[in-house]
């Protein structure tokens, strides 16, 4: 299934990053902050107030100009970027939530997103409130190399033992092949929104049945999953029909590793803390009701799997986060371990899991809300890293 | 007031509707809350008769009830007309409360299927009036159960409209229509990602019950299915708690379950070239009995609430295109502002992302196709696990399914974000909706009925 967040153009997201990662704390406005207005017109660029308490600033900025505009909250040397809105409509009004200690600073409107905009000084006063003040750009984009190399990391391994599980299903021994099935969809499902991101290769890869209209063709590891789990006799290939689906995934794969493994393939801290949500996503739509492996009943393996790859996207924003939502960091912490710890009592990944059909809808229910009381505090874990 | 007033609306008093405008004018208004009052006493109690002291309780009772409601929809006294060109509940301003049904036939006789559709359409025309069936609720023979099951007594007509449908099984062996079935009641296809329940899934005919007060539409159901048993059974059924589009200019966009407004860029009675052109069939179109008729799709699409709600406000807004607090589009202006997708912001990424909801369904991505929707928000408790049972019920009226609801549908269960991550349809069927009964029709166990050019 493409997730196009996480395909969006990288020089897009990379401006992101820089621009907000200066300030990072997480801000959480409530309807009790006022909001200060800003009117972004073709020539001005009026701020309600000039002078505000440090502390949680939200700027509610209207385009009342008939071009897209930007807003920044500048440092008082005008370069250095606190924080930002971009691509705000004419006639839309966005908010802007950050955190400022105190200081002087400069607010500027840019219509049509060009040039040196509207200036104008903005003074924060000392509230007394303690304000975090560091710098993440640095560590927020080291987070997203690390993450990177996890991720070719993963597609390596995946490469590895996808050819070994299609080596053995060519030759025909389906005992091995069905040994081996999981155990290679594991560090798929690991980086899943990663490979999710490419549109073209996903639905090729890993549809399953479901996902098809009327008259598409299936290929990829569903495909032969349900080869090698018929549901009833008649399910049979030919050789040269499995050899088509084992070339057509091999090539596939080697496909998306070349595509990760390309120079100019990055992934941003943003892109890390959506791509830990949407791992939970994937757990919560299609794991927890036994759809993804809807023939071999694997979906422990992908459950444990996603859960990883989640836990590895928090573990490279761990530190960053800790310094602004200790709270937040805590409640992960915390949920990462009653989920692992449940789903340690079905098995591992080394050793094997129960399978789906053997789990009591008791136990699906207990998992389901270890999966939502995880998915709930860990949606706000971008924000609280990037924002 | 009294009880021998005779204000209730009738079929008879009614302004007869102009022929654009279908069966969905109002047949009368009430003015004042005084007037809401005494035509919401009235409304069920032609069968009251001598029991007068009880009549008139009752009516204080619900006129103050209706009255209290009055504040939360002004629709509530309105009474719409059963007869026109077009069957009601269509370009009826849409109201807020849904009970949907799809029937089996369970009879092999063509003769009971007509009867039905007699005893139907008589029944039909009585409880959009706001008036009690047969002998009433609380009359008739004492030893016999009353004729009208009696829960909406003293309810006002709510803006009943109650539409009827033929599915697909009504065109096979048994009745000898199979010549008659429009090429445009096709089997719907499979589309990519539905998930469909058998439970949801077709009917012979169906009932789309709609009204202001939800016991109303109930209401409705119930006695229509009570008057089929033995020739027809529900197959399914859904009750839908809050409107999801307008149907005219004078109403408010309301807000489906993922919190946006949905249905700004509907199909609105007032387009009456555009609802000719992609809602009413045509006797050219293929089968003539069909003219003034139309074609309902009915999906019921779940929502899976609990992901979409842990979804970035950024990332809900690019997946519908529009912003969450005033439904403009992201390429700026107010709600009922174009979308206009050539404007790009930073690095020329497009403002509304081709992926996103609106560009993809939007008119100008479909060859011009609109439909005529006119969903329910639904929730039916939760699932096993524990989430919301809940979503969409998607109903549109469409020309020809072919051309408007395919396309667009296969474009959105391939490329649209949001119908991909996060929606889940578990229900579907289509139904050919016939023309509606002229004004001056004669009902009754030998008069006209809906559908009868069908059968002549």
């Amino acid at each position: 299934m493409p997730r196009p967040a996480l395909a969006r153009p990288l020089a897009a997201s990379g401006a992101v990053l820089s621009a907000l990662a200066l300030t990072a704390c997480v801000p959480n406005a409530s309807a009790d902050d006022e909001a200060i207005a800003v009117e972004s017109t073709a020539d001005d660029c009026k701020v309600a107030s000039t002078e505000v308490p440090s502390g949680t600033v939200v700027f509610d900025v209207t385009n009342s100009g008939d071009d897209v505009t930007e807003f920044y909250l500048l440092a008082s040397d005008g370069l250095r970027i606190i924080s930002e809105v971009e691509n705000v409509g004419p006639g839309i009004t966005r908010q802007l939530v950050v955190q400022v200690p105190a200081g002087d600073y400069i607010t500027q409107c840019k219509p049509g997103m060009t040039g040196d905009g509207i200036q104008a000084a903005f003074t924060v006063t000392d509230s007394g409130e303690d304000i975090f003040s560091g710098d993440n750009a640095e560590r927020l984009a080291a987070a997203g190399d690390q993450y990177l190399l996890y991720v070719r990391d993963q597609i390596q391994t995946l490469e590895d033992k996808t050819e070994a599980f299609l080596a053995a299903y060519t030759a025909g021994d389906d005992d091995e092949a069905r040994a081996l099935y999981a155990d290679a969809r594991v560090h798929w499902e690991r980086i899943e929104p990663v490979a999710e991101s490419f549109g073209d290769l996903d639905p090729m890869m890993d549809a399953r049945e479901a996902d098809l209209a009327e008259g598409e063709s299936w290929t990829g590891w569903h495909r032969i999953e349900k080869n090698l789990w018929p549901p009833a006799e008649g399910y049979d290939l030919t050789d040269a029909e499995k050899q088509e689906l084992a070339d057509k995934l091999a090539a596939d794969t080697a496909e998306l590793a070349a595509r990760v493994n390309a120079e100019d393939f990055a992934i941003d801290a943003f892109q890390v803390g959506n791509g830990a949500k949407e791992l939970l996503d994937e757990v919560a739509a299609g794991k927890i009701t036994g759809e993804e492996e809807i023939w071999s009943h694997t979906d422990l393996w992908d459950f444990q799997a996603n859960v990883d790859g989640a836990s590895v996207a928090y573990g490279v924003l761990h530190d960053i986060v800790a310094e602004t939502d200790a709270d937040l960091v805590e409640e992960l912490d915390s949920r990462f371990a009653e989920l692992d710890d449940l789903l340690a009592q079905y098995g591992s990944i080394e050793d094997g899991f129960a399978l789906y059909t053997e789990l009591t809808e008791e136990q699906i229910v207990e998992l389901a809300r270890a999966v939502d009381a995880l998915g709930e505090p860990l949606s706000r874990l971008t924000a609280a890293a990037v924002a | 007031m009294t009880q021998d007033r005779t204000d209730v609306p009738s079929a008879q008093d009614a302004p007869a509707p102009s022929p654009e405008e279908g069966g969905g004018a109002p047949a009368s208004q009430a003015s004042s809350t005084d007037d809401a009052q005494a035509r919401s006493g009235l409304s069920r109690r032609a069968a009251l008769g001598a029991a007068g002291a009880v009549a008139g309780a009752a009516a204080l009772t619900a006129g103050g009830f209706a009255a209290g409601r009055a504040t939360a929809s002004s629709l509530q006294t309105h009474a719409y007309d059963f007869y026109g060109a077009h069957q009601s509940g269509i370009v009826t301003p849409q109201q807020d409360r849904l009970h949907f049904a799809a029937f089996d036939i369970t009879t092999d006789s063509r003769a009971r299927v007509i009867s039905l559709l007699r005893r139907w359409s008589e029944a039909a025309a009585r409880l959009m009036t706001g008036s009690e069936l047969g002998s009433g609720a609380a009359g008739g023979a004492y030893a016999a159960p009353p004729d009208d099951t009696g829960e909406a007594l003293g309810l006002p007509a709510s803006g009943l409209t109650i539409t009827f449908g033929f599915g697909p099984g009504l065109f096979d062996e048994r009745f000898g229509l199979a010549s008659k079935r429009p090429d445009q009641l096709i089997d719907l296809p499979k589309f990519s990602g539905d998930t469909l329940d058998e439970q949801f899934v077709g009917g012979d005919l169906c009932i789309q019950a709609c009204a202001d007060d939800p016991q109303v539409a109930v209401h409705a159901i119930r006695n229509l299915s009570r008057l089929a048993f033995g020739d027809a059974a529900i197959r399914w059924a859904q009750l839908g708690f809050g409107r999801t589009s307008s149907t005219t200019r004078a109403q408010d966009t309301p807000r489906n379950f993922m919190g946006f407004k949905d249905g700004t860029a509907n199909l609105r009675a007032e387009d009456t070239d555009l609802v000719d052109r992609w809602v009413w069939a045509d006797a050219a179109d293929g089968q003539s009995w069909m003219a003034g008729g139309s074609y309902l799709v009915a999906r019921r699409i779940r929502i899976l609430a609990e992901i979409w709600d842990r979804t970035s406000l950024q990332e809900q807004e690019a997946t519908v295109g529009r912003t969450k607090g005033s439904g403009a589009p992201l390429s700026g202006g107010s709600e009922f502002t174009e979308p206009d997708f050539t404007v790009t912001g930073r690095d020329d990424v497009p403002l509304i992302r081709p992926d996103s909801h609106v560009a993809l369904a939007h008119p100008s991505a479909n060859g011009g196709a609109m439909m005529l929707r006119r969903g329910y928000n639904f929730t039916d408790g939760a699932d096993a696990l524990g989430r919301l049972d809940a979503g969409l019920f998607f109903l549109a009226y469409v020309r020809d399914p072919r051309e408007q609801f395919v396309p667009i549908q296969n474009a959105l269960s391939s490329h649209d974000v949001m119908t991909v991550e996060y929606l889940r349809t578990t229900g579907s069927a289509l139904f050919a909706v016939p023309p509606g009964l002229p004004a001056g029709s004669v009902l009754g166990s030998e008069g006209a009925y809906v559908g009868q050019e069908l059968f002549a």
